[in-house]
């Protein structure tokens, strides 16, 4: 049984053991040098005996039961565990594009690599994740000029039976108490020139009711998570994130995922599918308390997608010039009217540029009304050509 | 509503038939379930081309075309780049050479280049060619924003069509009473009873490189895939630039239904020609590749005209991977015949009592 794992965070390391200690032959395939994904990045020492940790690996096709990875070089497999996780979706709002706007988890990543942020930091957004970044940058010596929510903590007292069931969650709030009087919520950065940073309070809706002035070097946003789902175009998902059943499998044949391709709900949810998708991908049962722990995980995970959901008010932040792609420049003003997102992209250019649509597509599909058709693309990293002409003549 | 033509299918053809048609003074409705331009007309390069095609009524066709789409693709990004065709082997160097030959007698701008003047043309191309010609008509747009320019105050619906008798359509969202009816579907046009097959497409788009890539550039061996009905995979090196400063890598032929899988050896062989062509694309990073079906006849002719077992049905499609470049001329013609004027080309190589066409 060959089980090929791409992903080496909470979830792809609980899958790679679980699977190689059910007895299979394991392989992990991740893009990192070391494992631990964006949560423990550098920081897991991974080591398991049956699982082959092949690092600094990009994959970037699936055809049939074989794995394209970078080289070129193939994995042949009889299941495949998509564990490759999920990044931030930043709104726009003019001047994100400028210099001294980066997303909340590029700061965290930057952070965890001990570089230093020092001067006047903002974390803006939505989301817990706001939190642990602040925390970070906090003590990394920045000054920390606000934590602005753009939800109200009120939406989860709508949700006791998410809370009641993840009480651990609260807890981890503690570790954040240093940060916690910056916070503000029902708030959020709408525009930025140079270091001037306009801060506004918002109705339930998102949209300003009143502003002020900040002065801030660095402005870190994350308004939630999009799945990186690349590998599988094909799989059946629900609001970008893939649907899985109770073994974690997708729509496609022999292909799980786990951890927040799936959703987002935090690291131990992550790590309980990925033992979920290892049992079963290897022909087991999924050890009762993980399925217990997923249970429970994505009551947490729903309500947080309840609580902290982006609300329209924020296209209002944008005006006719604000830019809506990064890569290929393309304004408020440039978005055509068009009844589909092919036909939007080829009369604007938004989303053919280098990111491939993975900060804007969502934001424009937003913007102009069109339906989001969860951007299927067939190639899952850039890969130069002379690569694609050494692939072999048949796939193994 | 009572429309005089309710055209069938909103691509660069139905578009160009309504255009057309409208043109004339017809009230004409065109029916799409997916919008302008969102099946086989955004899955190609926007080629407007006649060094691929030898003389003959295709040909005829293309030029006439090529005569209407500066007007019409004014907003279209409407580039008369050029065409570069080049033989790589030595035994492809005078059939090459023999083709644009004949080209010529039939009014086709076809000019024999040296290797040297070929480098001057294109300074990245692999020096290693053994004949090259230089094809002035050959011209390129952006095929949605063609699309939309031709549907400009034409009314579109949202729907699909189900059935046809000629007077009428059903549709998804009612039954629409009318004069004629125009079958532009493309590559599904067997629905309503012509023989047309998807032929499957791959085109490969790399970082942008502007700059690099001036004409558009192709293996001479591509006129022979085209002309090809195998259905087993057929590639040749298709190469050129958008403005956006992309590189379009084709191209592919196969047929396999409508399955859209994208296979690593289509990947593999059309990076492998590509880089043959253009020895410094090797280090260059594919960012994306798509895939669309052509209409493909099995006479490789596109069928126009009206059909002969249902009056009031007319065919406008199978015009495989030229659409773009036939299409205002295919529209006009349409519009010529059902209006009973004087036929833009000779109409009669497009009709649809073809032996191979009826089904």
């Amino acid at each position: 049984m060959r089980i090929v794992v791409v992903g080496a965070g909470p979830a792809g390391m609980a899958a790679a053991r679980t699977a190689a200690d059910a007895g299979a032959e394991v392989t992990m395939v991740d893009s990192e040098p070391e494992a631990g994904g964006q949560f423990l990045r550098g920081r897991a020492k991974f080591e398991h005996r049956g699982v082959t940790h092949l690092k600094n690996t990009e994959a970037w096709m699936v055809e049939g039961r074989t794995l394209h990875l970078r080289g070129p070089r193939q994995l042949r497999f009889d299941a495949l565990i998509i564990a490759t996780g999920a990044y931030d979706r930043p709104l726009p709002f003019p001047g994100w594009d400028g210099p001294g706007v980066i997303t909340a988890g590029a700061a965290q990543a930057l952070a965890k690599q001990g570089v230093t942020l020092a001067g006047r930091v903002i974390v803006a957004g939505t989301g817990p994740f706001l939190l642990p970044v602040a925390t970070a940058l906090q003590d990394l010596g920045a000054t920390l000029v606000g934590v602005y929510e753009a939800n109200s903590p009120l939406a989860w007292t709508r949700e006791a039976k998410a809370v009641l069931a993840n009480r651990h969650k609260i807890a981890e709030l503690a570790s954040y108490r240093k940060v916690l009087p910056r916070l503000e919520t029902r708030t959020a950065v709408i525009a930025k020139h140079g270091d001037r940073v306009t801060v506004a309070k918002l109705d339930r809706h998102w949209r300003p009711v009143s502003h002020r002035t900040e002065h801030a070097d660095l402005v870190c946003i994350g308004h939630g998570f999009l799945p990186r789902t690349d590998l599988v175009p094909n799989a059946k998902r629900t609001n970008d994130f893939l649907d899985v059943d109770d073994r974690q499998r997708t729509s496609v044949e022999n292909v799980y995922a786990a951890g927040e391709v799936t959703g987002i709900g935090g690291a131990d949810l992550a790590a309980a599918e990925g033992v979920t998708a290892g049992a079963a991908a290897a022909g087991r049962q999924p050890p009762p308390e993980a399925v217990e722990a997923v249970r429970r995980g994505r009551l947490f995970a729903q309500a947080l997608s309840r609580a902290h959901a982006i609300q329209p008010g924020w296209k209002t932040w944008l005006s006719a010039d604000t830019t809506v792609c990064r890569c290929e420049k393309v304004r408020l003003a440039d978005l055509t009217d068009a009844t589909g997102m092919r036909e939007l992209k080829l009369t604007s250019r938004v989303a053919m540029g280098r990111c491939q649509g993975r900060i804007c597509a969502r934001n424009a599909a937003d913007l102009t009304g069109i339906p989001f058709d969860g951007q299927r693309r067939v190639i899952a990293v850039p890969i130069p050509l002379g690569e694609l002409a050494d692939l072999p003549e048949e796939t193994p | 509503m009572h429309p005089d033509v309710v055209v069938v299918g909103a691509g660069i053809i139905g578009a160009a038939c309504a255009q057309a048609l409208k043109a004339r003074g017809l009230d004409v409705v065109v029916i799409d379930r997916h919008g302008p331009a969102s099946g086989t007309s955004s899955a190609g390069e926007g080629n407007v081309l006649v060094s691929d095609k030898e003389p003959g009524p295709e040909l005829e066709l293309a030029k006439a075309s090529r005569e209407l789409w500066p007007e019409l693709a004014e907003d279209a990004e409407w580039e008369e780049k050029g065409g570069l065709v080049v033989a790589t082997t030595e035994e492809a160097s005078e059939p090459l050479k023999a083709f644009a030959a004949k080209q010529r007698t039939a009014g086709v701008d076809a000019c024999e280049l040296t290797a040297d003047e070929a480098l001057a043309h294109e300074p990245h191309l692999n020096p290693e060619i053994t004949a090259a010609v230089h094809y002035l008509q050959d011209a390129q747009l952006n095929p949605v924003k063609a699309t939309k320019a031709l549907l400009r105050g034409i009314r579109i619906i949202d729907a699909e069509v189900s059935t046809t008798d000629g007077r009428s359509v059903t549709t998804t969202t009612g039954v629409i009473s009318c004069g004629a009816v125009v079958n532009a579907t493309g590559p599904w046009a067997r629905h309503f009873g012509v023989n047309v097959l998807p032929r499957r497409g791959v085109v490969l788009v790399t970082t942008p490189i502007p700059g690099t890539i001036r004409h558009k550039v192709y293996d001479a061996d591509y006129v022979g895939a085209v002309a090809s009905g195998d259905a087993d995979l057929q590639t040749s090196g298709v190469v050129e630039s958008t403005q956006a400063g992309t590189v379009l890598i084709g191209s592919s032929r196969q047929r396999k239904g409508f399955d859209d899988t994208i296979e690593s050896k289509v990947l593999k062989a059309l990076a492998r020609k590509a880089i043959a062509l253009f020895p410094m694309l090797a280090g260059v990073p594919v960012m994306r590749a798509y895939g669309g079906f052509r209409p493909y006849a099995p006479d490789h002719l596109p069928i126009i005209g009206e059909d002969p077992r249902t009056p009031g049905l007319w065919h406008a499609t199978g015009h495989e991977g030229a659409g773009v470049g036939l299409a205002p001329a295919t529209g006009r013609l349409l519009a010529d015949l059902l209006t009973g004027g004087t036929p833009l080309v000779d109409p009669h190589p497009f009709r649809v009592d073809r032996q191979e066409v009826m089904v």
